[in-house]
């Protein structure tokens, strides 16, 4: 018995390195901007789900064209909210050379000395990054990030199963849509439905907003079906929920599965942000981490991420290109009349952030 | 009274198997849901052979089952041999209740008491990063060892000794004694505890969600997946591993049944 | 040394030394992080912010506690019945039970989703006859059913276990002395099955009330269970370590005392693993 599953298991590890075979590399011609002077290392990449084009359905698999590039090899993990990050890199338990946190939480992680400075100058695509994503406010002085997505909240419904709704974040709340609404399962982006519906700052500093928050998404948690971060795709293509905020890009994702689906920017205004890619503290293949990013960069590589991910993309080259599928799409790049009063999430002070966070906790308690 | 008993068998049997069929249904699904069956394709299967991060992580969970359950093995039977020898009954009633204590807690519990252990050394030498693939490991030995132990334990336990005195009497040394007449008796209980070892180091998630670095096995990886939208291929590498098992199982059975009815006794 | 005993205490020393440092000291620095602050000062103010997970507790608990009993309520019978088929039938039922748990729980579990789901598969049954859709997905029931799913193996295996070792001439006498098929069980049958039925429990409940998986696919993440409280407040950050090791030495506690209960009414008799 023991001899057959250990020739079993030996079969499978076999078949596991034969593989391989099945991805055919694109023909990118950047042979001679990278070196191999780093093959055999290893690059240890921390991203979100679903944030880099991977092969399948016939695109662009970038890790793997990336280690034929340079020899290197991409360990590439996944996280699915900011703090869940955030938790991983300061427990010390793993290392990283590449980071993708969002706008407040390359703040708190700066404020925190635990980033590294990225020589921009080494990055010869850096040029292509647009110059209104540039030293915003989490880095002034552009040194610590490479702007990778931007994009903004909304809300996504069914409309073969509910009528549009008022264009506000109160649709959450509705009676309505009992057993088929969905918020956030992340606290700052699921406070943040309930602060802009009383109209309160997402950076508020007071207490007091904090709870009234809190007890309005109490209200509504009886109405709603559950709390929910990726798994909003299955809920909403196949019409298992009807109505749910979420991330612009996510929603044209989902389009192409579901052409019943539309997408609103509620009144009260909403959240927009931006995910850069970082170098953190613990780095080990700093070199490498930047030939990374330089590749992200890349006009062919960032078009097929920016495809596939399907959020806004910083880079003027992709931006500009009238052959990318979502060129000048209405719902990624809106008008400046069309959005009204975005605001960003900035890095808030520690008693705060820990009310939140207690207050989260209470809300799933509650 | 008797079509009753057999109904009710076949019930729960449906009841155990109602995802397990879902699932291998899903796995054959031309579009990409797991929840609306568009059509009959092989996609997923071809689909499976460029999937490295899945096949990656297949490798790596078969890697630390097989070390795993190796070393626990060897450890495990090491260990049930010194228990047995071990002169105070308080010492030996101490060993085992600490060796109870991975198989009685939550794995929950034991998994952040592992990832606590690991981090609070890494910190406390100022290592750049606490888990890695030896944690990790060390992680799966842990939970393993107990299992050996019980599975071996008594049956040492039950060993006629006389054989082994005999042998002791005939001029072997205590070493060589122990692997000529101990160790063919209690091989298939040592094999018992190997299989169970390696069974739940491959199926464990709760553990090693709290203890895996970079080194992530197919569980972990699966969750990862569960947390978004699961494609059918994740169905179909299930699927396949279904169907090894499945038939691993068979052979297993019918070889046993065969030497019972050779031997002709009944279990 | 006792020439009777064939070992020497000297090779089960590599255990001992890994059993303390990856069993008991992982304990000790839990329960050090449970009795400090995020700065490493002495306190017993975790302990007092207990009150807020009265609710997950309780939650748990009763979850946990419905399960074991469903689970009991359907293994016993079919342990039972399985006892009472042809040996080479036994084994393959056997077989059968065991072989989804070669399979991974988190896709087991995930499954159940496409069959409980508004648009999942009962509920278009049902739809063909005009009813429905019934809630059935994201609700205690899902959650139980979940874990009832997921460990009845557990259950069966050991009470089949110590089903099958009793001796029939047991039975046999008893028949013989007058009693009916429903006394041999009450009598015979059900004490002697005890040490299965006692660690089946425990196999069943120790996972149930600790899972923070099940509740979170076929829950709807809308209540936390324990374990998802440990879980939320391990991945927020290093300055809730604390407070989550309370969490799960409380949890640890609450498994030793129900263990220990459970094991009482096994009387002496060792349990069967």
């Amino acid at each position: 018995m023991f001899k057959k599953i250990l020739a079993i298991s030996l079969c499978l590890v076999l078949c596991a390195s034969l593989c391989g075979c099945g991805y055919e590399y694109f023909d990118l011609d950047l042979e001679s901007t990278y070196t191999r002077e780093f093959a055999g290392t290893e690059l240890n990449v921390y991203n979100w789900g679903e944030y880099i084009s991977d092969g399948s359905e016939g695109c662009m698999d970038v890790n793997r064209e990336f280690e034929r590039l340079t020899g290197i090899k991409v360990n590439y993990t996944t996280f699915e909210s900011n703090e869940t990050m955030y938790s991983q890199l300061k427990n010390g338990g793993v290392s990283y050379d590449i980071i993708v946190p969002s706008d407040y939480m390359i703040a708190r992680l700066k404020s925190e000395d635990m980033l590294t400075k990225i020589d921009t100058s080494a990055l010869s695509n850096y040029k292509y990054i647009d110059d209104s994503y540039k030293g915003l406010y989490f880095d002034e002085t552009e040194e610590y990030t490479v702007p990778y997505n931007v994009g903004m909240v909304g809300i996504i419904y069914n409309s073969a199963l509910i009528d549009e709704p008022e264009h506000s974040w109160k649709a959450l709340w509705d009676e309505k849509y009992r057993n088929m609404s969905l918020n956030f399962n992340n606290p700052r982006d699921g406070f943040m439905t309930a602060q802009k519906l009383l109209g309160y700052s997402v950076n508020s500093t007071n207490l007091d907003e904090w709870d009234k928050a809190c007890e309005l998404l109490k209200d509504g948690k009886d109405v709603l079906q559950s709390y929910v971060m990726d798994e909003i795709y299955g809920k909403l293509e196949t019409g298992e929920a009807a109505i749910g905020p979420y991330y612009a890009g996510d929603y044209l994702v989902m389009l192409e599965v579901n052409p019943n689906l539309r997408f609103f920017y509620p009144e009260e205004g909403t959240n927009i942000f931006i995910d850069s890619i970082c170098i953190p503290k613990c780095v080990e293949n700093y070199e490498a981490a930047l030939a990374y990013i330089n590749f992200l960069l890349e006009p062919d590589i960032a078009l097929a991420n920016a495809e596939y991910i399907g959020y806004a993309t910083p880079h003027t080259a992709v931006m500009n290109n009238p052959d990318y599928c979502y060129y000048q799409d209405e719902i990624l790049y809106p008008k400046e009349e069309d959005i009204p009063n975005v605001e960003y999430y900035h890095d808030i002070p520690e008693s705060v952030r820990m009310h939140y966070e207690n207050l989260w906790l209470d809300l799933k308690l509650y | 009274m008797k079509t009753l008993s057999r109904i009710y068998v076949a019930l729960i049997l449906v009841f155990l198997y109602a995802p397990v069929a879902v699932m291998i249904l899903f796995s054959f699904n031309s579009g990409g849901s797991v929840w609306v069956f568009e059509g009959f394709s092989l996609d997923w299967y071809k689909g499976l052979a460029t999937n490295t991060s899945m096949l990656t992580a297949l490798q790596h969970t078969l890697i630390i089952a097989v070390l795993s359950a190796l070393i626990s093995t060897v450890m495990g039977t090491a260990a049930s041999v010194g228990i047995l020898a071990l002169r105070k009954k308080i010492s030996r009633s101490a060993v085992m209740s600490v060796t109870n204590i991975p198989m009685m807690n939550a794995d929950i519990v034991t998994g952040i008491s592992l990832m606590l252990l690991f981090v609070f050394v890494g910190n406390l030498f100022g290592l750049n990063e606490s888990l890695g693939f030896f944690t990790f490991l060390a992680a799966h030995i842990t939970f393993n060892l107990p299992y050996v132990i019980l599975s071996v334990l008594p049956r040492l336990r039950a060993t006629d000794m006389s054989l082994h005195e005999a042998a002791l009497d005939l001029g072997c040394t205590p070493v060589s004694a122990f692997f000529k007449v101990i160790l063919p008796s209690i091989s298939t209980s040592i094999f018992t505890g190997a299989i169970m070892a390696f069974t739940l180091s491959l199926d464990d998630f709760v553990i090693s969600y709290f203890t895996c670095g970079h080194y992530q096995t197919l569980p972990i990886v699966i969750y990862n997946m569960t947390k978004k939208t699961v494609a059918p291929d994740v169905y179909a590498l299930s699927t396949l591993i279904f169907l090894c098992v499945f038939v691993l199982l068979i052979l297993y059975n019918t070889l046993q049944s065969k030497s019972d009815s050779r031997r002709g006794f009944n279990v | 040394m006792n020439k009777k005993s064939f070992g020497s205490r000297i090779v089960a020393a590599p255990y001992i030394v890994w059993a303390a440092i990856f069993i008991v000291v992982p304990l000790v620095i839990m329960v050090y992080f449970a009795l400090t602050d995020s700065n490493g000062a002495f306190t017993l103010a975790n302990f007092a912010q207990i009150g807020k997970f009265k609710k997950a507790f309780g939650l748990s608990v009763l979850y946990a506690v419905i399960a074991t009993i469903i689970t009991l309520l359907l293994a016993y019978p079919m342990a039972y019945y399985m006892t009472k088929l042809k040996i080479s039938s036994q084994r393959m039922i056997m077989m059968l039970i065991m072989l989804p748990m070669w399979m991974n729980f988190l896709i087991r579990t995930y499954s159940w989703i496409t069959i409980l789901a508004n648009t999942g598969l009962i509920n278009k049954f049902l739809s063909l006859f005009g009813i429905g859709p019934l809630q059935l997905i994201n609700t205690p029931g899902a959650v139980i059913l979940g874990m009832v799913y997921d460990f009845i193996p557990y259950m069966i295996l050991p009470i089949y276990t110590a089903m099958s070792k009793i001796d029939n001439s047991l039975l046999e006498a008893a028949s013989d002395l007058g009693s009916n098929s429903l006394s041999r069980i009450r009598r015979v049958i059900m004490p002697l099955s005890l040490p299965g039925v006692i660690s089946g429990i425990t196999m069943v409940f120790v996972p149930s009330v600790s899972t923070f998986y099940i509740s979170q696919k076929l829950g709807g993440n809308k209540t936390l269970l324990i374990g998802d409280a440990i879980e939320y407040l391990f991945n927020t950050g290093p300055q809730y370590y604390n407070i989550a090791s309370t969490l799960s030495l409380i949890l640890m506690v609450l498994i030793l005392i129900s263990t220990l209960i459970m094991n009482k009414f096994g009387d002496d008799e060792e349990v069967v693993i």
